[in-house]
Protein backbone atom coordinates (compact mmCIF):
# COMPACT_ATOMS: atom_id res chain seq x y z
CA UNK A 1 0.00 0.00 0.00
CA UNK A 2 1.63 3.41 -1.60
CA UNK A 3 1.24 6.23 0.68
CA UNK A 4 0.59 8.77 -2.66
CA UNK A 5 -3.00 10.13 -3.29
CA UNK A 6 -4.17 11.79 -6.94
CA UNK A 7 -6.00 14.28 -4.97
CA UNK A 8 -6.57 15.84 -1.12
CA UNK A 9 -10.13 14.40 -1.08
CA UNK A 10 -8.77 11.19 -1.71
CA UNK A 11 -6.27 11.18 0.43
CA UNK A 12 -8.82 12.35 3.47
CA UNK A 13 -10.65 9.40 2.99
CA UNK A 14 -12.15 7.92 5.69
CA UNK A 15 -9.59 10.18 8.39
CA UNK A 16 -12.90 12.79 8.88
CA UNK A 17 -15.53 12.84 11.54
CA UNK A 18 -16.98 15.31 13.80
CA UNK A 19 -15.82 16.77 16.24
CA UNK A 20 -12.47 15.60 16.02
CA UNK A 21 -9.29 17.47 17.05
CA UNK A 22 -6.73 18.41 14.07
CA UNK A 23 -2.99 19.87 14.15
CA UNK A 24 -2.72 21.97 10.70
CA UNK A 25 1.18 23.07 9.82
CA UNK A 26 1.60 27.02 8.82
CA UNK A 27 2.73 30.79 10.22
CA UNK A 28 0.49 33.15 9.21
CA UNK A 29 -0.62 32.05 5.28
CA UNK A 30 3.02 30.36 4.94
CA UNK A 31 3.38 26.97 4.72
CA UNK A 32 -0.29 26.12 5.04
CA UNK A 33 -2.00 22.81 3.57
CA UNK A 34 -4.44 24.82 1.22
CA UNK A 35 -5.39 21.95 -0.74
CA UNK A 36 -6.35 19.94 2.68
CA UNK A 37 -8.27 22.49 4.23
CA UNK A 38 -10.33 22.95 0.65
CA UNK A 39 -10.73 19.69 1.01
CA UNK A 40 -11.96 19.48 4.39
CA UNK A 41 -14.56 22.55 3.74
CA UNK A 42 -15.80 20.48 0.93
CA UNK A 43 -15.92 17.08 2.99
CA UNK A 44 -18.02 19.37 5.56
CA UNK A 45 -16.80 18.27 8.46
CA UNK A 46 -18.48 20.01 11.48
CA UNK A 47 -17.00 20.33 15.49
CA UNK A 48 -13.44 20.50 14.87
CA UNK A 49 -10.82 21.65 17.21
CA UNK A 50 -7.83 22.70 15.41
CA UNK A 51 -4.87 23.28 16.97
CA UNK A 52 -2.78 25.80 14.52
CA UNK A 53 -0.71 28.90 15.16
CA UNK A 54 -3.04 31.12 13.09
CA UNK A 55 -6.29 31.05 11.95
CA UNK A 56 -5.81 32.37 8.65
CA UNK A 57 -7.56 34.88 6.53
CA UNK A 58 -11.24 35.89 6.22
CA UNK A 59 -11.57 34.05 2.70
CA UNK A 60 -7.91 32.03 2.68
CA UNK A 61 -6.41 29.40 4.89
CA UNK A 62 -8.11 28.13 7.85
CA UNK A 63 -10.48 30.98 7.58
CA UNK A 64 -12.24 29.26 5.28
CA UNK A 65 -13.30 26.33 7.47
CA UNK A 66 -14.21 29.65 10.24
CA UNK A 67 -16.61 30.80 7.18
CA UNK A 68 -18.28 27.64 6.54
CA UNK A 69 -19.35 27.18 10.72
CA UNK A 70 -17.22 24.26 10.90
CA UNK A 71 -14.92 24.71 13.48
CA UNK A 72 -15.81 24.74 16.83
CA UNK A 73 -12.92 25.76 18.74
CA UNK A 74 -9.20 27.31 18.12
CA UNK A 75 -6.25 26.26 20.14
CA UNK A 76 -3.79 29.29 18.74
CA UNK A 77 -1.35 32.04 19.58
CA UNK A 78 -2.05 35.05 17.82
CA UNK A 79 -5.45 35.28 15.29
CA UNK A 80 -5.23 39.12 14.51
CA UNK A 81 -5.61 38.97 10.96
CA UNK A 82 -9.00 37.64 10.60
CA UNK A 83 -12.32 39.54 10.77
CA UNK A 84 -15.04 36.84 10.53
CA UNK A 85 -12.67 34.50 13.96
CA UNK A 86 -13.17 37.99 15.80
CA UNK A 87 -17.31 38.05 15.26
CA UNK A 88 -17.41 34.53 15.81
CA UNK A 89 -15.62 35.26 18.71
CA UNK A 90 -17.22 37.70 20.19
CA UNK A 91 -20.62 36.12 19.84
CA UNK A 92 -19.87 33.12 21.65
CA UNK A 93 -20.20 31.06 18.78
CA UNK A 94 -16.25 29.77 18.86
CA UNK A 95 -14.50 29.00 21.40
CA UNK A 96 -10.49 30.14 21.47
CA UNK A 97 -7.87 28.75 23.66
CA UNK A 98 -4.72 31.05 23.67
CA UNK A 99 -1.58 29.03 23.65
CA UNK A 100 1.90 30.74 24.03
CA UNK A 101 3.35 30.25 20.77
CA UNK A 102 6.44 28.36 22.01
CA UNK A 103 4.10 26.22 24.25
CA UNK A 104 1.80 24.89 21.38
CA UNK A 105 4.76 24.18 19.28
CA UNK A 106 6.14 22.07 22.44
CA UNK A 107 3.10 20.71 23.07
CA UNK A 108 2.57 19.19 19.53
CA UNK A 109 6.34 18.24 19.35
CA UNK A 110 5.81 16.24 22.87
CA UNK A 111 2.95 14.10 21.96
CA UNK A 112 4.71 13.25 19.03
CA UNK A 113 7.31 11.87 21.05
CA UNK A 114 4.75 9.88 23.52
CA UNK A 115 5.27 12.88 26.33
CA UNK A 116 1.75 13.61 27.69
CA UNK A 117 2.78 16.70 30.09
CA UNK A 118 5.96 18.81 30.20
CA UNK A 119 6.81 22.02 32.93
CA UNK A 120 7.90 25.63 30.89
CA UNK A 121 7.82 28.72 33.08
CA UNK A 122 6.49 30.32 29.65
CA UNK A 123 3.34 31.91 31.21
CA UNK A 124 4.30 31.58 35.09
CA UNK A 125 2.22 34.36 36.60
CA UNK A 126 -0.04 35.27 33.64
CA UNK A 127 -3.68 34.27 32.81
CA UNK A 128 -1.64 31.26 30.91
CA UNK A 129 -1.29 29.56 34.25
CA UNK A 130 -4.40 29.62 35.86
CA UNK A 131 -5.54 25.87 37.01
CA UNK A 132 -2.32 24.43 35.97
CA UNK A 133 0.21 22.73 37.93
CA UNK A 134 2.70 25.06 39.27
CA UNK A 135 6.38 22.80 40.52
CA UNK A 136 9.77 24.51 41.60
CA UNK A 137 13.24 23.57 39.93
CA UNK A 138 15.52 25.28 41.07
CA UNK A 139 14.72 27.67 42.67
CA UNK A 140 12.05 28.63 39.58
CA UNK A 141 8.61 28.07 38.69
CA UNK A 142 6.97 26.39 36.34
CA UNK A 143 3.88 25.17 34.80
CA UNK A 144 2.71 21.70 33.50
CA UNK A 145 1.62 22.07 29.87
CA UNK A 146 0.13 19.12 28.16
CA UNK A 147 0.60 17.19 24.34
CA UNK A 148 -1.87 17.86 21.51
CA UNK A 149 -2.41 14.04 20.88
CA UNK A 150 -4.84 15.17 17.60
CA UNK A 151 -6.81 12.32 15.13
CA UNK A 152 -5.33 14.03 12.16
CA UNK A 153 -2.32 16.46 11.39
CA UNK A 154 -2.29 18.23 7.83
CA UNK A 155 0.55 19.77 6.98
CA UNK A 156 2.41 21.24 3.84
CA UNK A 157 6.00 20.67 2.59
CA UNK A 158 7.75 21.52 -0.37
CA UNK A 159 9.08 18.10 -1.64
CA UNK A 160 8.64 14.36 -0.26
CA UNK A 161 9.62 10.76 -2.24
CA UNK A 162 7.41 8.14 -2.42
CA UNK A 163 8.17 6.93 1.59
CA UNK A 164 7.08 10.67 2.83
CA UNK A 165 10.95 11.75 3.68
CA UNK A 166 10.36 15.30 3.60
CA UNK A 167 12.39 18.51 3.00
CA UNK A 168 10.82 21.79 3.83
CA UNK A 169 11.22 25.18 2.19
CA UNK A 170 12.37 28.26 4.12
CA UNK A 171 10.18 29.39 6.57
CA UNK A 172 7.49 27.60 5.85
CA UNK A 173 8.53 24.76 7.73
CA UNK A 174 7.60 26.07 10.80
CA UNK A 175 4.97 24.55 12.62
CA UNK A 176 4.68 21.65 10.00
CA UNK A 177 7.00 19.26 11.70
CA UNK A 178 5.89 19.41 15.33
CA UNK A 179 1.78 19.46 13.87
CA UNK A 180 2.77 15.81 11.92
CA UNK A 181 4.55 14.29 14.67
CA UNK A 182 1.62 14.95 16.79
CA UNK A 183 -0.83 13.08 14.72
CA UNK A 184 -2.67 10.02 14.82
CA UNK A 185 -2.44 9.85 11.31
CA UNK A 186 -0.42 12.46 8.59
CA UNK A 187 -1.40 13.63 5.85
CA UNK A 188 0.38 16.13 4.39
CA UNK A 189 0.72 17.92 0.79
CA UNK A 190 3.31 19.10 -1.35
CA UNK A 191 4.86 20.68 -3.96
CA UNK A 192 6.94 17.99 -5.78
CA UNK A 193 6.71 14.43 -5.13
CA UNK A 194 10.42 13.35 -6.45
CA UNK A 195 11.71 9.65 -6.69
CA UNK A 196 13.39 7.30 -4.08
CA UNK A 197 17.02 8.36 -3.44
CA UNK A 198 16.59 11.73 -4.81
CA UNK A 199 16.68 13.41 -1.40
CA UNK A 200 20.09 13.74 0.24
CA UNK A 201 19.37 11.01 3.56
CA UNK A 202 21.15 13.65 5.62
CA UNK A 203 19.07 16.34 4.41
CA UNK A 204 15.78 14.93 5.29
CA UNK A 205 13.81 17.76 7.46
CA UNK A 206 11.46 14.92 8.50
CA UNK A 207 11.48 11.61 7.85
CA UNK A 208 8.64 9.46 6.41
CA UNK A 209 7.79 7.18 9.71
CA UNK A 210 5.62 10.77 10.70
CA UNK A 211 3.95 10.78 7.62
CA UNK A 212 1.02 8.32 5.88
CA UNK A 213 -0.59 10.19 3.39
CA UNK A 214 0.92 12.34 0.71
CA UNK A 215 -0.61 14.39 -2.34
CA UNK A 216 0.63 16.55 -4.73
CA UNK A 217 -0.82 20.04 -5.00
CA UNK A 218 -0.44 23.52 -6.79
CA UNK A 219 -0.10 25.79 -4.27
CA UNK A 220 -1.38 29.56 -4.26
CA UNK A 221 1.26 30.56 -1.44
CA UNK A 222 -0.20 34.01 -0.79
CA UNK A 223 1.72 36.60 0.70
CA UNK A 224 -0.21 38.17 3.81
CA UNK A 225 2.39 41.58 4.44
CA UNK A 226 4.15 41.98 0.95
CA UNK A 227 7.39 44.24 2.38
CA UNK A 228 10.29 45.65 0.32
CA UNK A 229 13.28 48.27 -0.13
CA UNK A 230 13.80 50.53 -3.17
CA UNK A 231 16.95 49.75 -5.59
CA UNK A 232 18.34 52.84 -4.97
CA UNK A 233 18.63 52.08 -1.39
CA UNK A 234 21.07 49.63 -2.27
CA UNK B 1 13.87 67.39 23.05
CA UNK B 2 12.50 63.30 23.88
CA UNK B 3 13.93 60.81 21.30
CA UNK B 4 12.09 59.94 18.39
CA UNK B 5 11.38 56.48 17.09
CA UNK B 6 14.44 56.23 15.26
CA UNK B 7 16.68 57.63 18.23
CA UNK B 8 14.94 54.93 20.97
CA UNK B 9 16.13 52.32 18.20
CA UNK B 10 19.78 53.83 17.57
CA UNK B 11 20.15 54.23 21.81
CA UNK B 12 18.42 50.19 21.97
CA UNK B 13 21.40 48.95 19.56
CA UNK B 14 23.97 50.18 21.65
CA UNK B 15 22.87 47.43 23.94
CA UNK B 16 23.80 44.74 21.70
CA UNK B 17 27.16 43.25 22.32
CA UNK B 18 29.18 41.63 19.47
CA UNK B 19 28.50 38.25 19.00
CA UNK B 20 25.13 38.24 20.36
CA UNK B 21 21.79 35.82 19.09
CA UNK B 22 18.93 38.82 19.46
CA UNK B 23 15.10 38.68 18.57
CA UNK B 24 13.83 41.99 17.68
CA UNK B 25 9.69 42.69 18.03
CA UNK B 26 7.60 44.17 15.94
CA UNK B 27 6.91 48.40 15.25
CA UNK B 28 9.93 50.19 16.51
CA UNK B 29 12.62 47.46 17.80
CA UNK B 30 12.24 46.39 14.22
CA UNK B 31 14.44 49.46 13.81
CA UNK B 32 17.19 48.86 15.92
CA UNK B 33 18.28 46.57 12.85
CA UNK B 34 19.13 49.66 11.12
CA UNK B 35 21.55 51.11 14.04
CA UNK B 36 23.58 47.73 14.52
CA UNK B 37 26.97 49.17 12.45
CA UNK B 38 30.30 46.72 12.63
CA UNK B 39 28.51 44.29 15.46
CA UNK B 40 28.57 40.61 14.24
CA UNK B 41 24.46 40.55 15.88
CA UNK B 42 22.58 37.20 14.86
CA UNK B 43 18.79 38.29 13.96
CA UNK B 44 16.51 35.41 14.95
CA UNK B 45 12.88 35.32 13.57
CA UNK B 46 10.49 33.14 16.08
CA UNK B 47 8.98 31.50 13.30
CA UNK B 48 12.02 29.31 12.48
CA UNK B 49 15.42 31.51 11.02
CA UNK B 50 18.40 32.78 12.25
CA UNK B 51 20.30 35.16 10.23
CA UNK B 52 17.37 36.98 8.76
CA UNK B 53 18.19 39.58 6.06
CA UNK B 54 16.39 43.55 5.06
CA UNK B 55 13.07 43.26 3.34
CA UNK B 56 13.88 41.79 -0.34
CA UNK B 57 14.06 44.09 -3.49
CA UNK B 58 10.56 44.85 -5.46
CA UNK B 59 9.80 41.68 -7.43
CA UNK B 60 11.94 39.65 -5.30
CA UNK B 61 9.82 38.05 -2.49
CA UNK B 62 9.60 34.82 -1.60
CA UNK B 63 6.14 33.60 -0.09
CA UNK B 64 8.45 31.17 1.71
CA UNK B 65 10.20 33.91 3.25
CA UNK B 66 8.66 35.59 5.81
CA UNK B 67 9.63 36.70 9.72
CA UNK B 68 7.24 36.81 12.84
CA UNK B 69 5.51 39.48 11.61
CA UNK B 70 4.63 37.87 8.55
CA UNK B 71 6.28 40.65 6.16
CA UNK B 72 8.74 39.46 3.47
CA UNK B 73 12.45 39.19 3.88
CA UNK B 74 15.53 38.06 2.75
CA UNK B 75 18.07 35.40 3.87
CA UNK B 76 21.59 36.04 4.42
CA UNK B 77 25.16 33.62 4.23
CA UNK B 78 25.08 32.50 7.99
CA UNK B 79 20.93 31.68 7.74
CA UNK B 80 19.64 28.68 9.36
CA UNK B 81 16.21 27.36 9.34
CA UNK B 82 14.50 25.38 11.36
CA UNK B 83 11.12 24.43 12.99
CA UNK B 84 8.85 26.34 15.31
CA UNK B 85 9.58 23.85 17.86
CA UNK B 86 13.00 23.98 17.70
CA UNK B 87 12.79 27.79 17.49
CA UNK B 88 11.58 28.33 20.59
CA UNK B 89 13.54 25.70 22.09
CA UNK B 90 16.17 27.90 21.58
CA UNK B 91 14.34 30.67 23.22
CA UNK B 92 13.35 29.01 25.96
CA UNK B 93 16.33 27.51 26.86
CA UNK B 94 18.05 30.41 27.02
CA UNK B 95 19.99 31.01 24.01
CA UNK B 96 19.27 33.74 22.62
CA UNK B 97 20.69 36.43 24.25
CA UNK B 98 17.97 39.70 23.93
CA UNK B 99 14.83 40.08 22.83
CA UNK B 100 13.88 44.52 22.37
CA UNK B 101 10.19 44.56 22.70
CA UNK B 102 7.44 47.08 22.77
CA UNK B 103 5.19 47.23 25.94
CA UNK B 104 1.51 48.52 27.04
CA UNK B 105 2.63 48.86 30.41
CA UNK B 106 5.81 48.07 32.51
CA UNK B 107 5.58 48.11 36.41
CA UNK B 108 8.42 48.78 38.96
CA UNK B 109 9.21 44.88 39.53
CA UNK B 110 9.86 44.44 35.83
CA UNK B 111 6.34 43.00 35.10
CA UNK B 112 5.51 43.02 31.68
CA UNK B 113 2.00 44.26 29.66
CA UNK B 114 1.77 44.09 26.06
CA UNK B 115 -0.68 41.66 25.06
CA UNK B 116 -3.67 42.36 25.50
CA UNK B 117 -6.64 45.22 26.92
CA UNK B 118 -9.70 43.22 27.97
CA UNK B 119 -12.94 44.80 25.92
CA UNK B 120 -10.83 45.18 23.14
CA UNK B 121 -10.66 42.93 20.15
CA UNK B 122 -8.19 40.48 21.65
CA UNK B 123 -5.50 39.00 19.11
CA UNK B 124 -3.38 37.15 21.05
CA UNK B 125 0.38 36.46 22.67
CA UNK B 126 2.15 35.26 19.78
CA UNK B 127 5.71 34.45 21.04
CA UNK B 128 6.12 37.22 23.72
CA UNK B 129 5.47 35.34 26.72
CA UNK B 130 8.07 32.65 25.75
CA UNK B 131 10.65 35.16 24.50
CA UNK B 132 10.42 37.39 27.96
CA UNK B 133 10.65 34.03 29.64
CA UNK B 134 13.20 32.72 27.94
CA UNK B 135 15.97 35.21 26.67
CA UNK B 136 19.24 36.83 27.98
CA UNK B 137 17.87 40.47 28.47
CA UNK B 138 14.58 41.66 27.90
CA UNK B 139 14.85 44.93 26.55
CA UNK B 140 11.19 47.34 26.54
CA UNK B 141 11.40 50.34 23.67
CA UNK B 142 8.39 52.49 24.53
CA UNK B 143 6.67 55.82 24.88
CA UNK B 144 7.31 56.98 28.05
CA UNK B 145 3.27 57.81 28.48
CA UNK B 146 0.47 56.89 26.53
CA UNK B 147 -1.88 58.86 24.51
CA UNK B 148 -3.67 60.27 27.28
CA UNK B 149 -0.31 61.59 28.72
CA UNK B 150 -0.22 58.91 31.38
CA UNK B 151 2.46 57.40 32.55
CA UNK B 152 3.41 53.58 30.81
CA UNK B 153 5.99 52.79 33.81
CA UNK B 154 3.90 51.86 36.66
CA UNK B 155 4.32 50.53 40.36
CA UNK B 156 1.85 47.87 39.14
CA UNK B 157 0.72 47.07 35.42
CA UNK B 158 -3.40 47.47 35.37
CA UNK B 159 -3.35 44.77 32.23
CA UNK B 160 -3.04 40.96 31.84
CA UNK B 161 0.75 40.58 32.09
CA UNK B 162 2.55 38.70 29.17
CA UNK B 163 5.45 37.86 32.10
CA UNK B 164 5.88 38.61 35.68
CA UNK B 165 9.74 40.11 36.75
CA UNK B 166 10.83 39.70 33.24
CA UNK B 167 12.00 43.01 32.25
CA UNK B 168 15.55 44.09 32.57
CA UNK B 169 15.49 47.27 30.79
CA UNK B 170 13.42 50.43 29.25
CA UNK B 171 14.06 52.85 27.22
CA UNK B 172 11.67 55.69 26.57
CA UNK B 173 11.52 58.52 24.53
CA UNK B 174 12.66 60.27 27.89
CA UNK B 175 15.43 58.27 29.10
CA UNK B 176 16.77 54.97 29.83
CA UNK B 177 15.89 52.78 32.72
CA UNK B 178 16.77 49.75 34.92
CA UNK B 179 14.51 47.11 36.77
CA UNK B 180 16.30 47.26 39.97
CA UNK B 181 16.10 46.16 44.01
CA UNK B 182 13.03 48.89 45.25
CA UNK B 183 12.17 50.45 41.55
CA UNK B 184 13.12 51.91 38.55
CA UNK B 185 16.71 53.58 38.52
CA UNK B 186 17.17 56.19 36.07
CA UNK B 187 20.16 55.48 33.88
CA UNK B 188 20.26 58.47 31.55
CA UNK B 189 18.19 61.38 30.48
CA UNK B 190 17.74 62.06 26.84
CA UNK B 191 18.93 64.72 25.33
CA UNK B 192 16.99 68.20 26.37
CA UNK B 193 14.77 66.17 28.62
CA UNK B 194 14.96 67.65 32.54
CA UNK B 195 14.50 64.75 35.73
CA UNK B 196 11.49 67.48 36.51
CA UNK B 197 10.33 66.27 33.19
CA UNK B 198 10.51 62.61 34.14
CA UNK B 199 9.66 62.90 37.73
CA UNK B 200 6.01 64.04 36.90
CA UNK B 201 5.21 61.39 33.90
CA UNK B 202 6.95 58.40 35.65
CA UNK B 203 4.08 56.49 38.60
CA UNK B 204 6.82 54.31 39.18
CA UNK B 205 8.82 54.60 42.18
CA UNK B 206 12.32 56.05 40.67
CA UNK B 207 15.11 55.26 42.94
CA UNK B 208 19.07 56.28 43.04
Amino acid sequence: MGKIYNSAAEALDGLLFDGMLIAAGGFGLCGIPENLISAIKDAGTKDLTVASNNAGVDDFGLGVLLQTRQVKKMISSYVGENDEFMRQYLSGELELEFNPQGTLAERMRAAGCGIPGFYTKTGVGTVIAEGKEVKNFNGQDYILEEGIFADLAIVKAWKADDTGNLVFRKTARNFNPPAAMCGKTCVVEVEEIVPRGSIDPDHIHLPGIYVHRIVQGDHEKRIEQRTVRQREEA
Amino acid sequence: MAWDRNQMAERAADELQDGWYVNLGIGIPTLVANYVGDKDITLQSENGMLGMGPFPFDGDEDPDLINAGKQTITELSRTAYFDSATSFGMIRGGKIAAAILGAMEVAENGDLANWMIPGKLVKGMGGAMDLVAGVGKVIVIMDHANKKGESKLLKECTLPLTGKGVVDRIITNLGVFDVVEGGLKLVEMADGVTREEIDSLTEATLVN
